[in-house]
């Protein structure tokens, strides 16, 4: 078990209805790594990245985390509860942040913790804002959503995930839907969390970010990953036309 | 206008706007418990639920609310259930108006946002848990106006009782005009009363969607 990689993506496939948008996928993630997902819209990095907490679960092939198969095929309340419990150890992050409105930051970070782990209100309220200090929100913490900036509110989303303690982190354009000068505090929260070596997948449209943070780049198009490499390899001598095409898009004003 | 008859018969009518409003609260109470349990079959992972749900929407929604009352009033003795004018009319009224809570329940748990619900189960929450801390409260906020607009239906909607002599405020006007030969100042008596009323509940309803809408 031991030598088993961190996280294992096999022969993954995913259709919605007849449309094929995951196609054979074959990925490894070793503990500590930060892989980026780029590629084109509609290539598929979100729907990979939610098969990997069943949000979107694969049609065929496995997903496994840390020994354990994520996708197992059980009986309606097994499968819940099995779920659930896996799930606890899978962070993700929204490119909307998704904070619950009606409740306060403290309470956004507290509800799970609270209801899953069984712990004390006091260990939750500690929980909380040992969390927030991690992203530099803990002045925030009897704020609601709706009275912080886009970028605060994602920090905040970013120590929820973080207080349910999850082996790995995805992270599904996070700073996509925030204004430009937003993205520079969420980037930083990141990269802090890359120097604490928390495994992470990250989707992402900045090529600047993957290239300066993470260890490896998945490039994907049309339901393929395309090339995969470290990412001076992938950024500066991509082998396949596709990524070149695209990178030649992307990179255009930014390097 | 005779006021004088208007005055001496008033004491009356108001004991009939108290019918009335007894009606209207047992109705919103039970219409409330109909439409929940409505709005959870609808709601249902099981398409058997699903389809009771459906069901009971789109018979009820698809007759007339008068005959729904007929049928349990004047037809339930004939399967055995022997209902008094006032419980049948409570019932009538809230199977009724509970189909049409249904759908405003429903529609205000699906109107919240998706993401929701993704963000609650990825932290590995149940969908129960998740529905109950997450995805009600904000729904809640969501029906109180539309939940408003079902209640003034059915706080109108009791004036049908009167076709099964329950003594509210409709029948108490007709019963008046057979011995005054008044119609038009007992129906002005009776509408005004049903304007109080429906005043009244609106007001708290705006109150209440108020206080609960978010910060
Ligand atoms: N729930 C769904 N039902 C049907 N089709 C879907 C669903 N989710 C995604 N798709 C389709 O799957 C394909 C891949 O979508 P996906 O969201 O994974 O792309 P993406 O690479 O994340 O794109 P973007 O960069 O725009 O976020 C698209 O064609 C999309 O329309
Ligand atoms: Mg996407």
């Amino acid at each position: 078990m031991s030598d088993a990689p961190f996280i294992e993506i096999r022969n993954a496939a995913k259709s919605f209805g007849a449309l094929e948008v995951l196609k054979d996928i074959n990925l490894t993630v070793e503990k500590g790594q930060i892989v980026a997902i780029i590629g084109p819209s509609g290539s598929g990095k979100s729907t990979l990245l939610r098969a990997i907490n069943e949000l979107d679960p694969l049609t065929s092939g496995e997903v496994w985390l840390d020994g354990v198969q994520i996708n197992k095929d059980l009986p309606f309340r097994q499968y819940e509860k099995h779920v659930n419990q896996v799930r606890q150890d899978i962070g993700m992050v929204f490119q909307h942040f998704n904070l619950f409105p009606h409740l306060t930051v403290r309470g956004n970070i507290t509800l799970a913790p609270k209801m899953l782990k069984g712990l004390s209100d006091k260990e939750v309220n500690e929980l909380a804002e040992e969390q927030l200090k991690r992203v530099g929100m803990l002045e925030r913490i009897d704020y609601y959503p709706s009275q912080l900036s886009g970028g605060q509110k994602q920090r905040v989303a970013i120590a929820r995930a973080l207080a349910m303690k999850p082996k790995v982190m995805l992270f599904d354009e996070a700073t996509s839907a925030l204004d430009p000068e937003l993205v520079e505090e969420v980037n930083l929260v990141m990269k802090q969390l890359a120097e604490e070596h928390m495994t992470m997948i990250i989707v992402t449209h900045e090529m600047g970010f993957a290239q300066d943070v993470c260890d490896r780049v998945l490039f994907m198009d049309q339901g393929y990953v395309v090339e995969e490499g470290s990412p001076d390899v992938v950024f500066r001598n991509p082998t396949q036309d596709r990524t070149k095409d695209f990178l030649k898009k992307h990179l255009q004003g930014q390097n | 206008m005779d006021f004088d008859l208007m005055m001496r018969v008033f004491p009356f009518f108001l004991e009939a706007a108290l019918v009335t409003v007894q009606l209207s609260i047992l109705t919103a109470i039970l219409g409330l418990i109909c439409g929940s349990l409505g709005a959870a079959a609808r709601l249902s992972r099981l398409r058997f639920f699903r389809a009771i749900g459906a069901t009971y929407v789109s018979i009820i929604r698809g007759t007339p609310a008068l005959i729904q009352i007929f049928i349990l009033y004047f037809g339930g003795p004939q399967i055995g259930i022997q209902l008094d004018a006032f419980s049948a009319g409570v019932i009538g009224l809230s199977v009724n108006i509970g189909a049409y809570m249904t759908e405003t329940i429903r529609g205000a748990i699906i109107s919240v946002d998706k993401g929701q619900m993704e963000a609650a189960r990825t932290l590995g929450m149940s969908r129960w848990q998740t529905m109950r801390n997450v995805i009600i409260p904000q729904a809640a906020r969501l029906m109180v106006r539309p939940l408003g607009v079902n209640i003034n239906a059915l706080i109108k909607g009791t004036a049908l009782v009167a076709a099964i002599s329950v003594i509210e405020l409709t029948y108490t006007a007709q019963r008046y005009i057979g011995s005054t030969y008044k119609p038009f100042e007992m129906f002005l008596i009776s509408g005004a009363l049903y304007m109080i009323i429906i005043y009244v509940t609106g007001r708290g309803i705006a109150w209440l969607d108020r206080k609960v809408q978010i910060t």
